[in-house]
């Protein structure tokens, strides 16, 4: 099938396969990509995350399913976990999901984590940028369960939710550096459970020490399996968007963002580069001899690095 | 390094029984492939609608309910008219062994009837999927 007339047709087939085509680093994807490239820039891109457990598909369906009610076209992206020792993954946001998986306006792409940390998956950007160049309206990145660190979903979206349930932990743990940073709209799901008003009210307090000069994070309870403080969060996400486009924080953060695809794809580059360069007995024999202490870590970096370097020259 | 085999792993009809379905996956991903996991009670349009945003290489379906004869070629029909045709389409669960012959005229690719190791269908779509690269 022609790949690239599918995409400008609206070939969801067509979608489905220039992702796998990427994810697998093809060349034909690359071209493609860079061909129509022009066509992206539109999409609004919204990330989903929080600690694991707190509702974070659910949420996203719910949210899904409102804009695509309004007519919009909405892509998802869900990344759970791949496991370190089989490279093997369970992939299971869909099940939260069904009511959408029939529904035109919506395509939903799970991913395994594939080693990558930071809370997404190795082809999270390129498929957010196939997705927008097929023309969804908004993109929503649900991330994997994260733990305190895993703020890598802020440099790809443009409104950042985060998403909490009572119960987890007391105030010291909303005071932390990392992941309670990035929120610009804080949900507390699960609001039918005892303590939601007092985590709403933690994450308040955590939030009057900020710079009060900037956008103040809204903080909403919700019950998303009861589809209840949905439209609470989608006014939310609005006026945030409102705020940065009228600012210039969009135009830096879409920069920014820019950035970072163009970093990623460089290392990743490099990597393979290196990696391609490099025959794996040669790399058991450095890694060997740093454990016998014949060599150091930082030697051996520079040994793997020679070819290139030489190269270079 | 080649991608992880995608595979999957659906509920079509009624019956509300998925503990082989989710042994069957945690097996799968065992042996290094990613298992889309949807759930219940799925209609035939659901699984194939999910098989092609996914783009698995694989369709294993798990029923238990007697109803395999009308669900599962009902899944490859719409894959083939999607223009997803080209995945492996697997089957599972308590089917009379007289089912057989005719799921497999219908493009089932493989019936796992119950006491199936689950290195055999580990085997089985290892040796049937080409992951080229």
């Amino acid at each position: 099938m022609d790949i690239k007339r599918g995409i400008i047709e609206g070939n969801r087939v067509a979608l489905a396969k220039l992702i796998t085509m990427a994810e697998d680093g093809r060349q034909e994807a690359i071209d493609i990509i860079r061909e129509l490239y022009g066509k992206s820039g539109l999409a609004y891109i919204i990330g989903i995350t929080g600690p694991p457990g707190v509702g974070k598909s659910t949420l996203t369906a719910g949210l899904a399913k409102m804009y695509s009610d309004l007519g919009k076209r909405v892509g998802i992206i869900a990344c759970d976990p791949t496991s370190p020792y089989t490279g093997g993954a369970i992939l299971g946001d869909r099940i939260r999901m069904q009511k959408l998986f029939t529904d035109p306006n919506i395509f939903i792409r799970s991913m395994g984590s594939r080693g990558h940390l930071g809370g997404l998956s190795m082809s999270t950007r390129i498929t957010s940028r196939i997705m927008d160049i097929f023309g969804m309206d908004y993109i929503f990145i649900e991330t994997v369960g994260v733990g305190q660190s895993e703020v890598e979903i802020a440099d790809m979206a443009d409104t950042t939710i985060m998403v909490l349930a009572p119960g987890l932990g007391d105030d010291i743990q909303a005071m932390k550096a990392g992941i309670m940073e990035i929120g610009n709209v804080f949900v507390v799901n699960k609001c039918d459970r005892d303590g939601a008003d007092k985590t709403a009210r933690e994450i308040e307090a955590m939030l009057d020490f900020n710079d009060k000069s900037a956008w103040r994070p809204k903080v909403i309870k919700a019950a998303a399996q009861a589809d209840e403080g949905l439209d609470n969060i989608t006014n939310a996400v609005g006026e945030h968007e409102k705020y940065i486009k009228e600012s210039d924080i969009f135009m830096s953060k879409r920069k920014e963002h820019i950035k970072e695809e163009i970093m990623e794809l460089a290392t990743n580059s490099i990597m393979s580069d290196i990696m391609s360069r490099l025959p794996k007995d040669e790399l058991n024999s450095i890694v060997d001899k740093t454990v016998n202490g014949e060599t150091d870590p930082y030697s051996a970096a520079n040994c793997i690095l020679k070819p290139l370097r030489d190269r270079s020259v | 390094m080649s991608r992880p085999i995608r595979v999957l792993v659906a509920k079509p009809g009624l019956d509300g029984h998925d503990r082989g379905a989710k042994v069957v996956a945690r097996a799968l991903r065992d042996a290094g492939m990613e298992v889309i996991y949807t759930g219940l009670r799925q209609t035939p349009e659901q699984i194939a609608e999910a098989a092609i945003q996914e783009d698995v290489d694989v369709v294993a379906m798990s029923i238990l309910s007697g109803a395999h004869n009308t669900l599962l070629p009902k899944v490859v029909k719409l894959l083939k008219e999607k223009g997803a045709g080209d995945k492996l389409v697997v089957g599972g669960g308590v089917i009379p062994a007289d089912d057989i012959p005719y799921l497999k005229s219908q493009g089932i690719a493989e019936i796992f009837t119950p006491g199936t190791p689950t290195s055999e269908s580990v085997e089985f779509i290892k040796s049937h999927v080409r992951i080229d690269s």
